[in-house]
């Protein structure tokens, strides 16, 4: 920016348009955020510790990474064969198919949530199948990550699907020529171009399962050290007016989640400059 | 050639599959349940006062948060995209951190800053001013959550676009709004409506955030997620599932609109990254 000559601004309306833009994201963005870390701040180190490290604490931290982990190796798998599929192949269909992607992200949380639930639970359709070769999914860790699956696939589909539609056939079709069979093209000609987005893809949706909480709340049982999430923990805390522990908790997550997105942004950053390389 | 179309159809077949099973199945839920108890509780639980005060309010707050976002989303985008400052990209970034911020830390902020014991919260209540667990906290946080959804949509289109047109417009003698209401608003007008569309299903669709800062309080601060949950806990699951048919329907609307907007608005695909 500083490279170009400054540009006389022959446009009218950058003042009240960059004046309203900082002025409400300073009352509706920063201003909050700071009452967070003021009221961490005030409540001092040794309370703060002792929130975020108690026991109950961490198992929330172990019960929420652990399923966003297992959710996110699904959807690994499922939202890049259907990034491919949407992408490289025509079939009746398809545009419905490619609508129903971003159903996680039109569905309110809470609805997804009852659906889950009762579709899960022992008495649902799935339940049922589940209950009788004897594995628990809701009010357990699989329920827990299949909620977040839910609400966490369109991350990765709708990262990957826009850098392999602008990916060039031509190293395919000369891959082909040399004799690769389908699998060693995708693996050595494909995977490589889209890895960055793909990890992008995997990472957003990882920060947004471990702040995820109505998609969950129903199906988690939530019972504590054993299926409670952090988000809900921060709830419980907040509904008992313990407005300490609430913030220190939310803190850790706050950080976790800007952490997560600094990563992304590095990711993405590389993403570019790949991009520009082939 | 033969195996190559095998392999073809096997991924196609295991996507739909995948997808039914995921996806779909979960909505067809929602349905079946509803109407469990048959069409007369469901049309019922429509009807009841508080259900009917939650819809009200649902569409209440998010025809006052959709507007004021849609404006934000201009201001930021004429800013970022027609000129040029330092602190661009830091600007943006900042635009983009509701994204990341998850809804029940939204709803936390903003307990500790107007709450009983937060930053501005003491100050207010001295005067006789009580934000949290009021329609106004709803809206407010509402603000916080949608706050990106319209910006985002328009900043890298505008970008795109550039600035000789507008350029152009205010050296024959337009005046600003006559530049942005004849030449910048019909190249964004797709990208606008894609941004309203997200803005308002989040809006109406929110639960986290707007659960902690609402209090719950039937026939007063309870939208419809939040009666949703209050039905589900009261063993209402029938009542609970008629209640999300409403915001089930409207996600549905959503995407319908959404693939329109993307069919009359080609590229509006790249705009969008995930959010």
């Amino acid at each position: 920016m500083t490279a170009r000559p400054k540009s006389r601004r022959v446009l009218p309306g950058f003042t009240l348009a960059l004046g309203t833009t900082l002025l409400y994201l300073g009352i509706i963005v920063l201003l909050p955020l700071c009452g967070l870390a003021f009221n961490t701040a005030n409540n001092g180190w040794a309370r703060f510790w002792q929130v975020v490290a108690s026991d109950r604490a961490m198992a929330t931290y172990r019960i929420t990474l652990g399923a966003a982990a297992l959710a996110t190796l699904f959807n690994a798998f499922y939202g890049l064969l259907m990034a491919w599929v949407l992408v490289r192949y025509e079939f009746p269909g398809k545009r419905l198919l490619d609508g129903l992607m971003d159903l996680p992200f039109a569905l309110p949380t809470a609805v997804a949530g009852i659906a889950l639930s009762a579709l899960y639970a022992r008495n649902g359709w799935f339940g049922m199948g589940f209950d009788k070769v004897g594995i628990k999914v809701a009010y357990a860790m699989p329920g827990i990550a299949i909620a977040m699956a839910f609400t966490s696939v369109p991350f990765v589909v709708r990262t990957v699907q826009p850098v392999l539609e602008d990916l060039e056939t031509e190293l395919e079709q000369a891959a082909e020529t040399l004799g690769a069979r389908p699998w060693q093209i995708f693996r050595r000609v494909v995977f490589p171009a889209i890895l960055p987005a793909y990890i992008a893809g995997l990472t957003l949706g990882f920060a947004r399962c471990i702040g995820e909480f109505g998609a969950i709340i129903y199906i988690a049982g939530n019972l504590p050290m054993v299926t409670e999430i952090t988000s809900l923990l921060i709830f419980i805390r907040l509904e008992e007016y313990d407005y300490p522990a609430a913030a220190a908790l939310a803190f850790v997550v706050l950080v976790a989640a800007f952490l997560l997105m600094l990563v992304t942004n590095l990711i993405q950053a590389w993403q570019r400059r790949y991009a520009k390389i082939v | 050639m033969n195996k190559k179309s095998t392999g073809r159809c096997l991924l196609i077949g295991l996507s739909v599959v995948m997808t039914l099973v995921f996806l779909v199945v979960p909505l067809a839920v929602i349905f079946t349940s509803a109407f469990g108890k048959g069409v007369g509780h469901y049309i019922a639980t429509l009807q009841e006062p508080d259900t009917q005060h939650a819809i009200w309010l649902t569409m209440l707050t998010a025809v006052i948060v959709v507007p004021i976002n849609l404006l934000f989303g201009i201001a930021a985008a004429w800013a970022i995209t027609k000129f040029s400052f330092p602190g661009k990209r830091l600007l943006i970034a900042l635009i983009e951190v509701p994204f990341s911020v998850s809804p029940i830390i939204a709803g936390v902020v903003y307990i500790m800053l107007y709450g009983a014991r937060g930053l501005l919260g003491p100050a207010l209540a001295s005067v006789g001013i009580q934000l949290m667990f009021t329609v106004t906290a709803i809206v407010l946080v509402m603000l916080f959550v949608t706050s990106p959804f319209v910006a985002r949509e328009l900043i890298p289109l505008m970008q795109a676009q550039g600035t000789d047109e507008e350029e152009t417009a205010v050296s024959l003698g337009a005046s600003g709004w006559q530049t942005f209401r004849r030449v910048t608003l019909p190249n964004i007008k797709w990208a606008l409506l894609y941004g309203v569309l997200l803005c308002n299903a989040r809006a109406m669709g929110e639960f986290g955030a707007v659960s902690v800062v609402s209090g719950a309080v039937r026939g007063q601060t309870n939208t419809l997620p939040l009666h949703i949950d209050l039905l589900y806990h009261d063993y209402n699951t029938a009542g609970a599932f008629a209640a999300a048919t409403i915001l089930t329907l409207l996600a549905l609307i959503t995407l319908v609109a959404k693939a329109f907007v993307e069919w009359r608005f080609p590229g509006g695909r790249k705009a969008q990254s995930a959010h």
